[in-house]
């Protein structure tokens, strides 16, 4: 990865992607997550936490997203 | 079995007969040369951002998901959910990698993993593997798909006592077969969309109904058995049901997008900035999957595993008809029509998918690679579409001859398979430093490895690892695909040494992974 040129920030590499390793984070060790409470609504923390790491998950990559685009444009 | 339910039977038709046009009709979508395989199996290069969200999805989140996902989770509670941090770490690895591989791809007009890495590589025996293992996981993957639509149709109060019983599976195959080899990818990408729009409204219908019903999430929760509501806590000296959570949902993750049909549906995208927008977007899927994970918990204080009348359904199909069951439980008939209707066409797109995939495999890297070198592109289209009949009718005859238990069997194995192409494809695609050879014998003993652990562990996909002391129960997948890329990493250098004279040519140059 040669970076610089305009190419390579089309699918070289970005320091966006190191957002990626907070969803990866939250998920990977189940003993941080494996509860029943706090409840939201009823439902066990186990549950409603890892729906909301999909919400944080799918917000990370839209910002993701959204800044490489950024960042070819102006490159 | 229950009573035959009419008006349930006759909204699903209906649906049916809507999306066989539709598959049909399809052929004239976007319309390009069907003698062409790249437009037949890949339907021209030529889908935008909505139509890859609505084919991805259709892909891979299948009729079998939609069953066995919840089922599990009725049997066996909270471990089920490895399937939201599963879908959580898809994306990412959609979005680093795949757009590398489209742009390649795009340039070279290769159609299927193993195109690319006969040209990165030069070296066709490794095609030849990586060929192999796609149809091996592929095959039980299609058979498994007619499991989700044997299910609702037996729910439907469909009989099946003898042969006779599996005849609507049959004309449902029929339909599927003859769409596919007119309309080829650009049928399930059409039905697609009817069918990702019917599971929508059936996920959120069912989540936001049966809590009504049941008295609300609180009361649901305090009904589930404590041992199935959150893992077991791991014994001394053991990563215990941690280890197999995290390590399934990694090693799933690792292996969905190397399936070929995966790829196919990656491939049929316009542009790589397509998938980039589609791995942002896909996530809504995800929360979909959660939502039916906890769908297979509804069924638990529902209460229907003790209902006289799905006695019978549970006895043929085990947990697999828990969600089945709830619709009819919940729902009023013509609901649980629409519902069945989205549980079986959600079968009939990813097989058609799949189908292709597995089309596009053989037609490539083993008829053109082996047989015949320089085939027309007319004869080469034609072989692609007889395969693609040949390989659902060999999941049809497997299905209704074969205990499906055996198909479940290979299903897990095909995962535990197919990781086994992850350091040629996909870091092939970032970089070009492996020796071809140790990449193979690397493919080889992970295989060997992987299906020995399998069958060690009574055919599960987990196996109990032990070392110093410790035992780590874990995803076999991932633990092998971890050992073939040790023995690529220490190859390589040994074999670059041992040969003589220059390395294989690299068909692809660095700047055919971007945007030109």
């Amino acid at each position: 990865m040669n970076g610089g040129n305009r190419r390579d920030r089309d699918t070289g590499w970005s320091w966006w992607y190191l957002l990626f390793i907070i969803q990866l984070v939250a998920v990977v060790w189940p003993a941080f997550y494996n509860k029943l409470e706090p409840t939201f609504i009823g439902i066990p923390f186990f549950y409603w936490y890892q729906l909301l790491c999909v919400i944080v998950g799918a917000v990370l990559t839209a910002i993701v997203y959204f800044a490489i685009a950024h960042e070819r444009q102006s490159g | 079995m229950q009573e035959l339910n009419w008006t349930a039977l006759i909204v699903f038709v209906v649906l049916f007969a809507f999306i066989t046009w539709l598959g049909f009709a399809a052929a004239r979508w976007r319309r390009g040369d069907l003698d062409m395989l790249h437009e037949w199996g890949l339907g021209g290069r030529r889908f935008g951002t909505v139509i890859t969200w609505f084919l991805v999805g259709g892909d891979l989140y299948t009729a079998y998901t939609f069953i066995a996902v919840p089922a599990l989770a009725f049997g066996a509670g909270a471990i089920a959910f490895f399937a939201v941090p599963y879908t959580i770490l898809i994306y990412p690895i959609l979005f680093l990698v795949f757009p590398r591989l489209w742009y390649v791809c795009h340039k070279h007009n290769y159609i299927t993993p193993a195109d690319f890495v006969r040209g990165r590589f030069g070296n066709r025996w490794l095609a030849l593997a990586i060929t192999i293992t796609g149809l091996i996981a592929t095959l039980p993957y299609i058979a498994l798909q007619l499991v989700g639509l044997q299910v609702v149709i037996g729910a439907l109060g469909v009989t099946s006592s003898g042969y006779t019983g599996d005849v609507p599976l049959i004309i449902a195959f029929i339909i599927l077969a003859a769409f596919t080899y007119s309309s080829g990818l650009r049928a399930p990408a059409s039905i697609a969309v009817v069918k990702d729009t019917l599971i929508y409204i059936t996920a959120f219908a069912a989540v936001i109904v049966a809590p009504i019903q049941l008295g609300g999430f609180g009361k649901i929760f305090s009904a589930i058995p404590a041992q199935k509501l959150l893992l077991a806590a791991p014994p001394a000296n053991s990563t215990g049901s941690y280890g197999v959570y995290v390590t399934l949902a990694i090693g799933s993750a690792l292996a969905l997008f190397l399936y070929p049909h995966s790829i196919t549906g990656i491939l049929s995208a316009s542009s790589g900035h397509a998938i980039r927008r589609n791995a942002a977007m896909l996530p809504g899927y995800s929360f979909m999957l959660g939502l039916l994970a906890l769908v297979g918990f509804f069924a638990i204080p529902a209460g229907v595993g003790a209902l006289p009348e799905f006695a019978g359904g549970f006895k043929q199909f085990g947990n697999n008809f828990a969600v089945p069951a709830l619709i009819l439980h919940i729902f009023p008939a013509w609901f649980v029509g629409v519902a069945f209707a989205a549980i079986g066409i959600g079968a009939l797109v990813p097989a058609a998918i799949m189908s292709i995939g597995a089309a596009n495999l053989y037609t490539r890297n083993i008829h053109r690679e082996f047989i015949n070198k320089n085939p027309t592109d007319k004869q080469e289209a034609q072989i692609a579409k007889w395969v693609s009949l040949i390989v659902k009718f060999g999941a049809l005859i497997f299905i209704v001859f074969v205990p499906s238990q055996y198909a479940i069997y290979l299903q897990l194995l095909g995962g535990i398979l197919i990781i086994q192409t992850l350091p040629s494809v996909m870091l092939g695609v970032y970089t070009r430093w492996f020796n071809d050879w140790a990449l193979l014998v690397g493919w080889a003993i992970g295989t060997a490895f992987g299906c020995w652990m399998f069958i060690a562990a009574n055919l599960t996909p987990n196996y109990p690892l032990h070392f110093a002391g410790y035992t780590f129960p874990g995803y076999t997948a991932l633990y092998t695909v971890v050992l073939n890329l040790l023995i690529a990493v220490v190859l390589t250098p040994v074999f670059n040494a041992l040969r003589s004279g220059a390395a294989r040519p690299d068909a692809t140059v660095a700047a055919d992974y971007y945007r030109p």
